[in-house]
């Protein structure tokens, strides 16, 4: 599924687009930025039970919280995504973290997707650690703050606050 | 009905304190989700954590909501169009990894319908107000930028 490089912009050929965050604001901010990718065939992910139809964001999985402080559930978490990998062969991986949307952006840059990091907009001084690993798997680099892309090399575009 | 949410990872016993304090004295209602805390409160409440549709219901029905400083609260408190009063969690009482909330709350204190308490004892005021300003729906000047850099990102890959 590629595009040829004549082909108009307007008429991107779909893409499989893993659309992954963990509940609360980082899955609030990554509905706020669907227009930019809803167009595709979008598979989301997230933590929290229901939480995807409240959106109307499907198809949606479950996938397996975790953070740096509990290695065994980082290790089940990166497992779970591993499967959805295989399954799903994503083209393009967009997260705001945290720590699932980053080990599904480490797999996605692993097996040749394009990943996009957007760092959460509540880091408004400085990068999140998350966001710091991800400058080494991102193709797409984001702060939401412009001082922020400044001090940290990532890029800025635009803040969905 | 006052809604109080704190989000599901760290408890926030200041704030949860001080509404129960608070709320003795109130009128009306305070529905709480406490995280991880235990602590017997008189006058709230408490939920552990609630599923998305009870938050929904909560927010729905609250006259105001309090908060912590985090994008959570605030962007639903604009999706809602509810009055916000968030309270920065401080590195100084352990109730965050770092002080992030402060610049967050810094950074927001200036958008419709965020009300900053920047200690416990702007609680009271801002809770007894007669008519708080609500949050607005709007999403940002530069969010069609952010979704413009995705869009194009992804389509021309």
């Amino acid at each position: 599924m590629t595009v040829s490089p004549s082909a108009p912009h307007k008429a991107a050929a779909p893409r499989r687009v893993l659309a992954i965050a963990s509940s609360g604001g980082h899955w609030q901010q990554l509905m706020l930025m669907r227009p930019g990718f809803t167009h595709h065939d979008v598979t989301y992910a997230t933590t929290l039970p229901g939480l995807a139809q409240q959106f109307d964001a499907a198809p949606a999985h479950l996938v397996p919280d975790c953070n740096r402080n509990e290695p065994l559930q980082a290790l089940r978490c990166l497992i779970w995504l591993v499967v959805r990998f295989v399954r799903l062969r994503p083209h393009v991986v967009i997260t705001t973290g945290a720590l699932p949307g980053l080990l599904a952006l480490i797999l996605g840059k692993v097996t040749g997707a394009r990943t996009i990091w957007v760092d959460s907009v509540a880091n408004a001084e400085t990068l999140s650690a998350s966001g710091q690993t991800a400058r080494r798997f991102a193709d797409l680099w984001l702060s939401q703050w412009p001082d922020v892309a400044r001090d940290s090399g990532a890029d800025y575009a635009g803040s969905v606050l | 009905m006052i809604f109080a949410t704190i989000g599901t990872q760290l408890p926030f016993p200041r704030l949860m304190a001080e509404l129960d304090r608070l709320g003795a004295d109130l009128d009306e209602d305070i529905v709480a989700q406490v995280g991880p805390d235990t602590t017997p409160r008189q006058c709230l409440k408490t939920h552990a954590t609630l599923t998305p549709d009870a938050f929904d219901a909560l927010f729905r029905q609250a006259r105001v909501v309090v908060a912590h400083a985090g994008i959570g609260s605030i962007l639903s408190a604009k999706a809602y169009r509810k009055p916000l009063i968030v309270m920065p969690r401080r590195l100084a009482h352990a109730e965050h990894r770092n002080d992030h909330q402060l610049a967050t709350a810094r950074q927001v204190e200036a958008v419709t319908g965020i009300h900053v308490a920047w200690d416990i004892s702007d609680l009271a005021a801002l809770l007894s107000a007669p008519s708080l300003t609500p949050a607005v729906p709007d999403p940002g000047a530069t969010a069609d930028q952010l979704r413009d850099r995705i869009r194009d990102f992804i389509d021309q890959g």
